[in-house]
């Protein structure tokens, strides 16, 4: 179900499934690129989670996806703030980020599930490349340290992204935050870790719907 | 597993991971499999993510003047350039 929260005045889109059910789970998407390749597979994993009666809401970054606020306002305290407001109107009992998401589950009180941390650095690093080489097709050229200078002062537009010079130290600086109450899992066969692979990174998105039964069975174990 | 092994195993892995190849696919790779230009997925955005993907996982940096057409042209080249980077941030 496609259901709203408000945040700063201004409402943005979630999906719901299992409103009712006494565990909710507030997941927060990847960030920026990497949400689009992981969507469908999230999705699939809140179908999943319902047949097992344990709710989900998957909330639209302010920004991003159908969300109609201006994402050159945003940095990481809008962000947080909209996490918090999520789960707060959707009473989430736990939160489940996936990789970039991770950065932005450090204010909520709730326990905490994680799939495949990454810094923000990395992210910003991936993005800043894409700019380099689309602009290297135009005989442009640029370096990492001069558009970090200049997206510093001006903000920066990244990979279809216009980014505040907010957002983008904010995503400099960002590391995974540690704390009680997280699981922590990556991709793999191992102890903590979820049969898949790395989606996110896909040149051409892509689904697993054996990673999201694999994803599903972690989260089920772990918030029961 | 041998240093130099590990850093085979990590760029076959990225590859995989980023191109969506199977494990059958990457492991037939050899020194002269070719990549930028035969593979289709690999684009130079994909470019971008498997550098990066590839900096966390062997704990190295790569500068944006390392990188040029002859890096992807073909395995070889590529594992030969990891490598011999891997050694010298040892």
């Amino acid at each position: 179900m496609i259901a709203s929260y408000t945040v700063a005045g201004s409402q943005e889109y979630c999906v719901i499934r299992s409103a009712d059910a006494d565990v909710r789970i507030c997941l927060i998407p990847p960030l920026f690129d990497e949400t689009n390749r992981m969507r469908r597979t999230l999705i699939e994993v809140m179908r999943l989670l319902a047949k097992d009666n344990v709710g989900s809401i998957l909330p639209d970054l302010p920004g991003c996806n159908e969300s109609l606020a201006d994402l050159s306002n945003m940095g990481f305290a809008q962000w947080r703030l909209a996490m918090r407001a999520v789960c707060k109107q959707h009473r989430a009992t736990h939160s489940a980020a996936f990789r970039g998401g991770i950065l932005l589950d450090d204010t909520l009180s709730l326990p905490r599930w994680r799939l495949a941390p990454v810094k923000g650095a990395n992210l910003l690093r991936t993005m800043l490349r894409t700019k380099i080489a689309s602009a290297k097709e135009d005989s442009i050229s640029h370096t990492m340290d001069a558009l970090m200078d200049e997206g510093r002062t001006n903000g920066l537009e990244l990979a279809g992204n216009t980014l505040s010079s907010a957002m983008l130290t904010d995503l400099d600086s960002a590391v995974p935050d540690d704390g009680p109450d997280i699981r922590s899992v990556t991709i793999g066969n191992g102890e903590q870790q979820i049969a898949g692979s790395a989606l996110w990174l896909r040149a051409e998105p892509d689904y697993d719907s054996d990673m999201a039964r694999s994803i599903t069975a972690d989260l089920l174990k772990w918030s029961e | 597993m041998t240093k130099t092994d590990s850093v085979d195993a990590t760029a076959r892995s990225v590859l995989r991971d980023v191109l969506g190849l199977s494990e059958a696919q990457v492991a037939e790779f050899g020194a002269d499999t070719e990549l930028f230009g035969a593979l289709p997925e690999l684009d130079s955005m994909a470019v971008a993510g498997l550098l990066t993907e590839i900096e966390d996982r062997l704990d190295i940096i790569i500068e944006d003047d390392e990188v040029d057409g002859e890096l992807f042209e073909n395995y070889g080249n590529l594992l030969k350039f990891l490598e011999t980077k891997k050694q010298h941030d040892r």
